[in-house]
């Protein structure tokens, strides 16, 4: 196998000829490369910087601390808790059937909550937290905290949660936060990103719900690093967002909480207005809830037990309760009359127990009637005779037109829930609604607020707060939004003459203080404190001619549900008129006998500072009033805490 | 040409011969090994513990194997070509029967001390045995059929068993180092362009007969083209590695994030950055600059493996010179196509790099054979 030289000489030129190519190649493959790095490092360079910051950026954030509610002396009705709660990663968990079989037998924690945890967080990507249990005591709190090592995945946190330490006195008009649902966003156009943050609490009704642009306040940022996986590597930057605004109402919490405590397991609602700025003290709808059940998401048994309750708990019945007015609404009847000049101040009827109109009776509430009845008297005794007289006279349409001017058939601009506007009704009203003529009959039931008239107790103290003000008060329910007070502008004069509102009130003074007054029981003796009122009893069942005849079956031997509404209309006091109040107790039999006493005690206790001085009281009256006061489970003014044993 | 042939007299002996090594060579080789280093401290977050001190540590081993290779005179190697390969392909064999199952693959032997690749080995056999045989062909007959189907069987036969293994990467890497060896050597371009027509051919019948019943692919395989060709079709899926290598590259821009600061790597958003995406964390975080300057060097590297084969009067010297240094070039080139996006995810690691124990020793075990080739070289 020997090579001549030459024969090496050329096989090493095709060698080196082949090297030389291959050289060649490569360093173009080099070139190639080169370029292509150039390309992606230099001129995509910025496209791909983006593409990096997104990959490892997130921003999430920060939701604001909701605004408080206090009353309005500052007491916190709605304030935020400290939530302690444990949440779960499945990445970090591994074995997340595991790990909640530990946690379960760590803190309370039914088999069913734990199941919904462990297909939550198995649908939800693997790093995100799924909420095992929330609102922990300190102690288990704590557990979980020192059994971390065993409990891989499980990461104890705080956070903010909304707690009502008033609950039941302010379940209705305050209401309660939770959730948002699909029915929140519905709507909304650009809704609010926090909305979408899981597990994010708005008002759901309320002044919660009213008030939620200004108590929720606009959530902050930050961006964090993430890494693959998603999971949250460090903070680079963080915009602290504003805190919700306060609010502080014009609820007076004390005056609240008595009204609430007096009502007691009643069906009923109280109302009280300061007539000099329309300032709502007290809106107590009865019986209550407790609005930190909702915020805790209310169990299936205790929400059917509200639901069930044929005295609806869950119902504002302050604004959003219709009642016929029965003979509170007397006034509206008298001063449309008088200011239609269709009768004069010193107008007499004689009532024989009912007047004939066709051929139907209409019966005064007294059989035998009331013999010859002046203005002042119809009101002192309620004498229906005397208003079927003058409504015919003066017609419906005046009568709602003075309805309205009094506060009656409409809504206020309040933030609050279901507000009804009840029933002014007239002539048109009946042709739109039920495609009828008005008829003579229906204004005779209408001038003693029975027939169509509908009222809520806010209007009706609203009316009580016009006619003692003589001006056209607007109620409102916010004082302060921040700190800041919010103006109230005087409200303009009703426009009656002077004497004829007058009349009223003295009427109403008849009511209560004159021997003959249908609620004179009900009377307070302090002289600068003396109440003026007026009783309504509303039937909310017709009583037939027969059982007319036979005597009219005691409210008492009627099921409940049949039983008459009584209602009470008072200001107070009357030379100088400060508060108007009006009670409405469905069902609750006699307005003088029920709804009197209760709207006296809470006017009186408008008027003290603490607990009305039994001085105010008629003498006679003072040891029964004692007792019940002593007995009232009033919470305590500090603590705010409820007497041992709590009304549902 | 028996080693009596070599001017023997002329060669260094003893330890004058470190003296006549490639010293820019031992040199460039070893900065871009403590390239590595560095990037795989800045990778494992700052700890040295995790990949750059192991690596070093078989850097070191190494680089002393390949001093050892290198003072071994290159007629012993040319002596030893038969047998190496012989002993490359039994292990071969033996790793496809009994080997350790790694990743999915029949790749190593478990030595105790050192995971034995086969594969990794036969890379620089095959390239010494097919530099002794064209050494020993007379280079008239290189062309002829029968001579060049000899060196073809010797090249296919250990594909084939390294593409069962499965390792599309090394397989890919045995045909073209040893197709090269075959076109240095003079064989006839006309098999070169035969062979490459017929693949052209085969890609383009691959494409037109898509979704026709004689259609060569199952329809995953396809859909795994696909994805190369458009990695942002499948993002989460098997586009990601090459989406984020992409970015990785990109957003490094002109210099750079900074050392350790790389955002990709550090969040854990590159796959396999410690071994074959080790490239786009050092474009990260040194920039276009740092990446550009890797390059050079490999090229430096390359240019001066192939300056020796020039030099290197010997045929089986420059054969042996050319093939290391292909099997080194085609590594880098696969890798960086890979990495850039330019060709699909096939397992090939950045050579001197890339974490990884038995390809570094090869690699090095390989720059030695060079060495020995220029110290022992006809004067």
């Amino acid at each position: 196998m020997k090579r001549t030289a030459r024969d090496t000489e050329a096989s090493k030129r095709v060698l080196n000829r082949r090297t030389l190519l291959l050289g060649g190649a490569m360093g173009a493959m080099v070139a190639v490369l080169g370029f292509r790095m150039r390309y992606l490092q230099v001129d995509q360079a910025d496209e791909f910087k983006l593409l990096a910051e997104e990959n490892r950026i997130n921003i999430r954030l920060i939701p604001p601390e909701r605004g408080l509610i206090q009353d309005r002396n500052g007491k916190v009705i709605a304030g935020n808790e400290q939530n302690y709660r444990v949440v779960i990663t499945r990445e970090a968990a591994g074995d997340v059937d595991l790990v909640m079989r530990r946690l379960a037998s760590i803190i309370p924690m039914t088999a069913e909550e734990m199941q919904r945890t462990i297909d939550e967080a198995n649908a939800l990507s693997a790093f995100v937290p799924v909420t095992v249990a929330e609102r922990l005591s300190w102690d288990d709190f704590s557990k979980v905290a020192v059994n971390a090592p065993a409990l891989p995945g499980v990461v104890p946190e705080v956070g903010l949660s909304r707690r009502y330490p008033l609950d039941t006195d302010f379940a209705h008009v305050v209401g309660y936060v939770g959730p948002v649902s699909e029915k929140d966003l519905e709507g909304l156009d650009a809704p609010d990103p926090l909305l979408k943050i899981p597990k994010f609490q708005i008002g759901k009704i309320g002044v919660e719900k009213w008030m939620e642009e200004t108590l929720r306040g606009e959530a902050g940022t930050k961006r964090i690093e993430v890494n693959s996986a998603g999971r949250v590597m460090r903070e680079l930057e963080r915009q602290e967002g504003d805190p919700g605004s306060d609010i502080r109402l014009t609820i007076d919490a004390d005056i609240q909480n008595f009204a609430q405590a007096r009502l007691g397991q009643e069906s009923g609602a109280a109302v009280v207005v300061d007539v000099t700025n329309g300032d709502i003290l007290c809106c107590a709808s009865s019986p209550s809830f407790d609005p930190n059940l909702f915020v805790r998401g209310i169990g299936y048994d205790d929400y059917n037990i509200l639901t069930e309750n044929e005295r609806r708990p869950l119902a504002n019945k302050t604004v959003s309760g219709a009642y016929p007015p029965g003979s509170t609404f007397k006034m509206v009847t008298a001063l449309a009359a008088l200011e239609a000049g269709v009768v004069t101040p010193d107008y007499r009827v004689s009532c024989p127990g009912y007047i004939e109109y066709g051929n139907r009776r209409f019966n005064c509430w007294k059989r035998g009637g009331h013999g010859t009845v002046n203005l002042t008297r119809s009101l002192t005794e309620s004498c229906d005779v005397f208003y079927y007289d003058i409504a015919q006279k003066v017609g419906i349409d005046k009568i709602a037109a003075m309805g309205r001017r009094l506060g009656l058939g409409q809504t206020f601009d309040l933030p609050m829930s279901a507000m009804t506007a009840g029933t002014m009704p007239d002539k048109q009203w009946l042709l739109d609604r039920y495609k009828q003529d008005w008829r003579i009959g229906d204004t005779i039931n209408a001038s003693i607020g029975q027939g169509y008239v509908l009222t809520s107790p806010l209007q009706l103290a609203v009316m009580t707060a016009r006619l003692a003000s003589g001006r056209a008060v607007m109620p409102r329910l916010v004082r302060m939004v921040n700190d800041r007070e919010l103006p109230v502008a005087e409200a303009p004069a009703l426009d009656i003459p002077v004497e004829y509102l007058e009349a009223m009130r003295l009427g109403m003074h008849e009511v209560v203080n004159a021997e003959k007054g249908t609620a004179q029981s009900s009377r307070i003796v302090d002289p600068t404190m003396v109440m003026a009122g007026k009783t309504g009893t509303s039937q909310v069942r017709n009583i037939s001619k027969a059982e007319r005849d036979t005597g009219v079956i005691a409210n008492e031997d009627l099921p409940w549900n049949r039983r008459d509404h009584a209602l009470f209309v008072a200001f107070a006091p009357y030379d100088a008129p400060r508060y108007a109040v009006s009670v409405v107790v469905e069902h609750g039999g006699g307005g003088s006998t029920v709804a009197a006493p209760i709207a006296r005690d809470i006017l009186l206790r408008a008027m003290s500072d603490g607990l009305p001085s039994l001085e105010a009281y008629p003498a006679s009256q003072r040891g029964r009033i004692e007792t019940m006061l002593k007995e009232l489970p009033l919470r305590d003014p500090v603590t705010g805490q409820p007497p041992a044993a709590t009304e549902t | 040409m028996s080693f009596l042939e070599y001017r023997v007299k002329f060669a260094p002996t003893g330890i004058r011969k470190i003296l006549y090594m490639n010293w820019p060579l031992v040199l460039l080789v070893t900065a871009v090994a403590s390239v590595g280093f560095l990037m795989l401290y800045s990778i494992a977050g700052g700890n040295l513990e995790t990949w750059a001190l192991p690596q070093m540590q078989r850097f070191g081993v190494g680089m002393v194997l390949m001093f050892i290779v290198a003072m071994i005179p290159i007629w012993f190697w040319r002596s030893m070509a038969g047998l190496a390969y012989a002993l490359s392909f039994l292990l071969l064999l033996v790793v496809q029967f009994f080997g350790d199952v790694g990743m999915g693959a029949q790749r190593w032997i478990d030595l105790g001390f050192i995971r034995l690749q086969p594969s990794e080995m036969m890379k620089f056999t095959l390239v010494m045995m097919l530099a002794a045989y064209y050494d020993w062909l007379e280079p008239k007959r290189v062309s002829r059929p029968l001579y060049v189907l000899i060196p073809v069987f010797l090249i296919v036969i250990p594909t084939v068993l390294v593409l069962m293994q499965p390792n599309l990467g090394t397989s890919l890497m045995l045909l073209l180092g040893g197709a090269t060896v075959m076109f240095a050597a003079g064989v006839s371009l006309w098999y070169f362009a035969g062979v490459i027509g017929l693949g052209v051919g085969a890609v383009v019948g691959v494409f037109t007969l898509r979704g026709t019943p004689w259609q060569f692919l199952y329809d995953y395989q396809y859909a795994r083209i696909d994805t190369f060709l458009d990695p942002s079709a499948d993002p989460l899926g098997a586009g990601y590695n090459i989406i984020q290598a992409k970015i990785a590259l990109g957003s490094g821009g002109w210099s750079g994030k900074g050392f350790m600061q790389g955002t990709q790597s550090r969040l854990n958003f590159l796959p396999e950055k410690q071994t074959d995406f080790i490239f786009t964390t050092l474009a990260e975080e040194f920039g276009f600059v740092g990446a550009f300057s890797l390059l050079g060097l490999y090229a430096l590297i390359i240019g001066f493996c192939l300056v020796a084969a020039f030099q290197n009067r010997d045929r089986f010297s420059a054969l042996l010179i050319v093939g290391v240094a292909a099997n080194f070039f085609f590594y880098i080139a696969v890798n960086l196509s890979m990495v850039m996006g330019m060709a699909p995810v096939v397992g090939v690691p950045l050579p001197l790099l890339s974490y990884g124990g038995s390809a570094m020793m090869v690699l090095l075990v390989g720059f030695g054979l060079v060495q020995s080739a220029h110290v022992h070289r006809p004067r």
